[in-house]
Parts: structure tokens; sequence; C-alpha cells
């Protein structure tokens, strides 16, 4: 009995074997053939990655300031002197307080530094004052420029007192340092913040308008009528574009250690492992958005709203969540992306702490494995 | 003339119709702008209002403990571990179960009874060095007030300079301030682009864009009939996010509301010229959508929403100039926040309306020569 089974159960699995593969294989070429889905999976990720390790960047330097210089004393010249050779500040020293405004409504500073005429007189008794007005649209900026101009006049302050003056700063002295990033570069968060918006982009964009595809143009009733079951569909449907994907992870790895000089200090096994978790997740969910909502319009909308807008907004990638209102902060815990995140940057900066990634890689397994057991739900082969 | 625009105006209205009729559709455009509007109010803001950190007292004495207790009682500094030996740093600090670790030193209150200077040490976590710098900004500001609260107590006198500082526009320097009116621009420009892009595309995949060639339509008032229910749907969608800003933020509107939609159609126009230049390269919905998605990226990436443009390197720069988001982030800010008037406007308004031109003519070069 067990014998004559046998090569049945084989014959069954070839045939699985060839179905799976043809629409591999015809996925594949639509992939190919359709410029769209190599600018997705090829293009985008390199401009992301062009832009995001040389574009953007939150370290703030040569600002835009006018020094208005309305006291002409020596204290107050070499004040406003250590602004200009800051090289946080590109200043140029005016002395009426009317130009300086006429340049930030202009915006082209974005601080005025007043030193009044009274400064030098005042300084002696103790009491001097240093106006600053920043221009505030850019909060994060604005508050970036006053620590800056605080530092310079530390700076200036502290060789004041060298000189026999009065000591300025203290008793109590901060001293800080930034583990894992020393020399405070953005470079570092946001590079790896990348492959996170590239793994979702690729993952869940682009599947979440292949299922939809088929049924906007009606091929999906041809497929039904092929010995093709619902689960090899699925299967069929997720191997081309987890290459696809895969592609784009190891062109952001690359560029991220050779280009932008990003450290790798985990190993670059548990970094690809994790990875591959959280593409299937993306995968899967693209998958069951796009056969549960059967229009490409409508999946694309929604696919963005759940899965590349969280990516960047609700992740921790940018933004601290422990900060977050209490309620939002539940909703992150039911994001892939937050997980994600922080392994990348842990596995990174950090090394393999498996206190951090075990927690968060089995929480993306569960996910994964709670929505591909969804999509293969969804997938049926049933019309309406 | 009068047919001409009575053809605009029933394409105009099957556009709409199109766009309207599936109520999934009609959700996924009034909805995502109102859910993004909250999310960005509430979330997109590096001010920290929970930070986890540990402290190595090694001082254990009164006025290390008040300096701590100005830690604690600021509202923003929770303390998760009292730490006894320096090797525990590393696993509060690897395993992120604190931002910062604040370290003192043995001889902390012996020296500041003695008048000499003394150091707290902190350690912060730098995996998003952002936050880090933040939080470890914060803790300055508290170690100041501590300080001057020293100095009157032990009659060291006030430090003789301090700095005092305005912002303009935006008083209490609110994230949200900055971020809301600029999804004004960043919502309207992704759905313009996207709904002229498939509009073209539904037709060529559907084949209803031969039939449309054989009616009485000439290209331009194909392209008109295309490119006005997106410009709708815009002012629609900017309507609906200024509502959430003044209802439900409450952030004060300084300018004028028809400057703003007089800025917001031009910048609509340059949009949809965009998505229709876009439509006549692509042949099917799914290319319209992803060469629009390609396309959105380095335009929002580049516009000075999240990171500011004068942080950019100068070719990158130069790039901006090109790009309409950023003169409607602009815009926005501007008339929003600084009540700018219309003349105020020209240096955003004029390249905006090169872009605007320069498109349209384009498509319509494109539409004359691919289509008919």
């Amino acid at each position: 009995m067990s014998v004559a089974m046998r090569p049945e159960r084989n014959l069954a699995a070839t045939g699985r074997r060839r179905r799976v593969w043809s629409l591999v294989k015809k996925e594949v070429r639509q992939v190919i053939r359709d410029p769209s889905s190599i600018a997705i999976g090829i293009v985008l990720p390199v401009v992301l990655i062009l832009l995001f390790g040389y574009g953007m960047s939150l370290d703030v330097t040569n600002v835009p300031v006018a020094v208005v210089l309305e006291d002409p004393s020596p204290a107050s010249t070499e004040l406003a002197a250590s602004f200009q050779l800051s090289r946080y500040f590109d200043a140029r020293t005016t002395t009426s307080i009317r130009h300086a405004e006429e340049l930030m409504l202009a915006r082209k500073v974005d601080g005025i530094i007043r030193i009044r005429p009274d400064f030098s007189r005042r300084l002696s008794r103790g009491d001097a004052e240093v106006q600053v007005l920043v221009h505030g649209i850019d909060a994060n900026r604005a508050r970036i420029i006053e620590g800056y101009v605080q530092g310079a006049v530390g700076v200036w302050a502290m060789r004041l007192s060298a000189q026999g003056e009065q000591v300025l700063t203290g008793p109590v002295r901060v001293q800080n340092r930034m583990w894992f990033n020393e020399a405070n570069e953005s470079r570092y968060f946001l590079v790896p913040g990348l492959i996170v918006l590239v793994m979702t982009l690729i993952g869940a964009l682009l599947t979440s308008l292949v299922v939809a595809r088929e049924w906007e143009r009606g091929t999906i009733e041809a497929l039904f009528v092929t010995p093709i079951r619902p689960g090899e569909i699925l299967l069929g449907k997720t191997i081309p574009y987890f290459a696809l994907g895969m592609i784009g992870f190891v062109l952001c790895v690359l560029s991220a250690k050779f280009l932008f000089h990003v450290p790798l200090r985990g190993s670059l096994l548990v970094l690809t492992g994790v990875s591959m978790l959280y593409l299937l997740v993306a995968l899967a969910l693209g998958l069951l958005i796009s056969s549960a909502l059967k229009s490409q319009f409508v999946a694309s909308q929604i696919t963005l709203l759940v899965t590349f807008l969280p990516a960047v907004m609700l992740s921790g990638f940018l933004f601290d969540l422990r900060s977050l209102p209490a309620a939002v902060q539940l909703v992150t815990f039911l994001l892939p992306a937050r997980y994600y995140v922080t392994l990348l940057q842990t596995i990174f900066l950090v090394g393999d702490v498996w206190a951090v990634i075990v927690p968060n890689a089995a929480v993306l397994a569960a996910m994964m494995t709670v929505l591909l057991w969804l999509a293969r739900r969804a997938t049926r082969k049933q019309l309406a | 003339m009068s047919d001409a625009l009575l053809r605009i105006i029933a394409l105009t209205r099957k556009e709409l119709l199109a766009v309207l009729k599936d109520p999934r559709t009609r959700l996924s455009i009034i909805l995502p702008p109102i859910l993004q509007c909250l999310i960005y109010g509430y979330v997109a803001t590096y001010d920290l209002n929970d930070v986890a950190y540990a402290v190595l007292d090694k001082d254990r004495s009164a006025v290390s403990r008040e300096l701590l207790a100005g830690l604690d009682g600021s509202g923003v500094f929770r303390r998760v571990a009292e730490l006894n030996r320096p090797s525990d740093i590393h696993r509060m600090i690897d395993e992120q179960r604190a931002l910062l670790v604040i370290q003192i030193e043995q001889d902390f209150a012996r020296r500041l009874i003695s008048g000499a200077p003394a150091d707290i040490q902190i350690i912060a976590d730098g995996r998003n060095s952002n936050t880090a710098g933040i939080a470890i900004g914060y803790v300055n500001t508290i170690v100041e007030s501590f300080n001057a609260r020293w100095r009157a107590d032990h009659q060291q006198g006030d430090p003789p300079i301090r700095l005092t500082t305005r912002a303009w526009y935006n008083p209490n320097l609110e994230t949200r301030w900055h971020m809301i009116p600029a999804l004004i621009g960043m919502l309207t420009l992704l759905e313009t682009i996207l709904l002229t892009g498939l509009s073209v595309a539904r037709e060529l995949e559907q084949g209803t864009f031969d039939q449309l060639l054989v009616t009485p339509f000439r290209p331009a008032e194909i392209m008109v009939g295309k490119a006005v229910p997106p410009i709708l749907v815009g002012v629609l969608q900017a309507t609906l996010v200024v509502l959430v800003a003044q209802l439900w933020f409450q952030i004060p509107f300084a300018g004028s509301f028809v400057t703003l939609y007089v800025a917001l159609t031009v910048f609509l126009l340059a949009a949809s010229g965009i998505g229709l230049l876009l439509s006549s390269v692509a042949a099917t919905m799914q290319q319209a959508m992803l060469y629009s998605f390609l396309l959105i990226m380095p335009f929002a990436l580049l516009s000075g929403f999240t990171t500011p443009i004068s942080s950019m390197p100068e070719l990158l720069q130069y790039f901006t100039l090109i790009n309409p988001l950023r003169y409607a982030i602009e815009m926005a800010h501007r008339v929003y926040l600084e009540g700018a008037g219309l003349h105020l406007l020209w240096p955003q308004l004029w390249p905006l309306t090169i872009i605007a031109a320069v498109t349209l003519s384009g498509a319509s070069w494109m539409f004359r020569h691919r289509l008919v």
C-alpha cells in the first residue's frame, strides 16, 4: 500500500512544483518586461539610498545668521567675531536691526543675534544680555540654532573668564558621551531606517497591486480554470517579489557599508535573517490587501496608509516612540516596522544583543505566520 | 468657444463621476488626509516627554540627590534603575532599558561645597542620535537651573551674561505648526499627480481612450478635462487639512484664505501638469501609479518637509529649485504662519508658474504626437 502511494505523492509534488514554477516564471517575466516594476524594485532603492545618504541630514551647520552689532566696544566686537569664526554659523555682521529683520523676513538668515548699545557697560556691571531672534517655523532647527548660540556665547565667556574675569559656567558641568554614534552623525540612523522604507515599498506596495490587477483585468478567472491551487497561487506570487526585495536589501546594505560607512557591528547573518522575516511580513500584508480589495487604486492607497506611512512615522525611525500619546503607542505595537527598526538600529550600531533581537524577531515571526495564514485564506478560487 | 466649454464641462463631469462613484475611492480620498493630519499632528514632533534614565550615583549625597530630584520632578525623566557598578551601564543601554545613564562621581558634593566645579557624566544611547541629543539638551537645562539655584544660595552671583531668545511666528517652537501647514502641499501633490496619471491610464487600459479620440474633443480639451477634476479633489483635500488644523489643533491662521487658495491653485496646476506628463509615458494603471510614486519620493524628501533644505549638499539644493513641493510648503508656511500676502509670494509663484507652463505644454505635445 505504502509502496503504491509513493510514486503518486511524488507525482503530486512535481505537479505542484511545475505549477508554482510556471506562475513564478510568468510573474518574473511580467516584472522584467514592465519597466515600472523595475523602477520600484531597483531604481527607487538606489534613488532612496542616494537621497538618504547624501541629501537628508539633520545635522545643522553653516546656519545663516545676522549679528547686529550696536555696541562698538572691544568686548562686543570680539563676541561678534566668535560667531564669524564658528563653523556652525555663516554670520554676517550689520549695525542695524532693521536691516537684519529684513534679511530674516526674506529668509536670507535664520536667526538674529543682537548685541545692544549698552552691552559692554552692562557686562562690566555683570548684567549683560544678548538677544536672540530665531525664525521659528522649523521648530526643530530653531531649537538647534538656539543651542549653538548658547554654545558660542559660552565659549566666548569662558575665554573671558580665563583672562581673569568671573567664572561663568557651573558649578555643575555636564559631560556627555553618545554611545554607538560618537560623532553624532544623523546618517547612522537614517541609512538603517532607509532599509525599512525600501523593504516596505517593494514588499507591500508592489504586491498590493499584483492580485488586484488580475481581478481588474479579469485574468484571475483564467487563472482559476487552471489546475493551480490557491496556496500555489500565493507561493507563485510571493517568490518573485521576495527575490526583488532581497536585491533591494543587498543594494542597501552594500551602500550603507561602502558608500556611507555606517558600521555594521552585528553579524550579517542575523541581519539577513530578520530582514527576510520582515520582507515576508510585508509581502503577506500586500497580498492580503490586494486579494481583499481587488482594486489597484484603493489597494495602493490602503497599503500606503497601513505600511509606508507607519514605517516612516510610527516605527521609531525618526521620532521617539516613548514620547507618543499612549493611544498611538498602543497602535505602534501592531506595526511590524516598529520591530524591524529596533532590530536594524541594534544590529547595525550596537551588535548582536540577543536580549533585543530575540523578542523582536519572535514578534515578526508570529506576525508573518498570522498574515500568511490570512493571505492564504483570502486567496480562494471563487468569484465575488 | 462655448462648444469647447461645454465639452470640457461634460468631460470634467464624467471624470468626477469616475472618481466619486465608487464609495471606496471616495473614502480613500477623504480619509487619508484626515488620518495623516492627526498622525503628523501628534507624532511628528522631536519633543520628548518620556525619557527613561538610570543613575549611577557613587556620591549618594544630599546634593546629588537634589540634582536628580530636579530630573525626576521635570515630568519628562523617568528613573528606571539605580546602578551600583559601572559595568551595569552597558546592559542598560545595549538592551534599550534606558536612553540615558547619569553617572555622578564620589567627590561630587565635596567639590561643590569647596567651591570647585564638579562634573556629571551622561551616557546616551546614540542609536537615534537625534533623540539622544535632545535628551542631553534637556539634562543641560535642568542642570543649568540647579546651578542658578546653587549660585544664589552660595552667594556666587549670577553669570554676567545671559541669553534671551524669542522665536518668530512660532513662539513656543511647536513642531506641529511646521508639519501641518506643510501637509497641504504634501497630500495634494500626491493625490493630484496620482489621479491625473490614473485617469488617462485607466482609459488606455480599458480601451476607452480610442473612443474619446473619435469624439469632437480636441487634445487640449481632453487635457483640460483630465486636469480639472484632480485639481478640484486637491482643493477639497487642502480644505480638509485646513479644517483639521483650525478646528482640531487650533493653529492660528495668520494670512488670508484667498491668498492661500490662489497659491494652491497655481501649485495644483503644476502638479496636474506633472501628472499628465507622467500619464503620457505610462501604458497601464500600475505603471502610472508606480511612476508617480517614484517621482513623489524625491519631491517629498527634498522639499524641506522632513529635513531642512539648507542642510543638503549644494547639488541637491539646486534640484529643489525645480521641486514644486518646495515652493508649496514655503507658501503654506508663509501664508499660514507669517501672514504673507500675495505680493510677498512672488518668489514662490513664478517658479511654479514656469513649472506648470512647461509640464502642461510638454504634456499637450506628447498627447498630440503619441495619441492623435
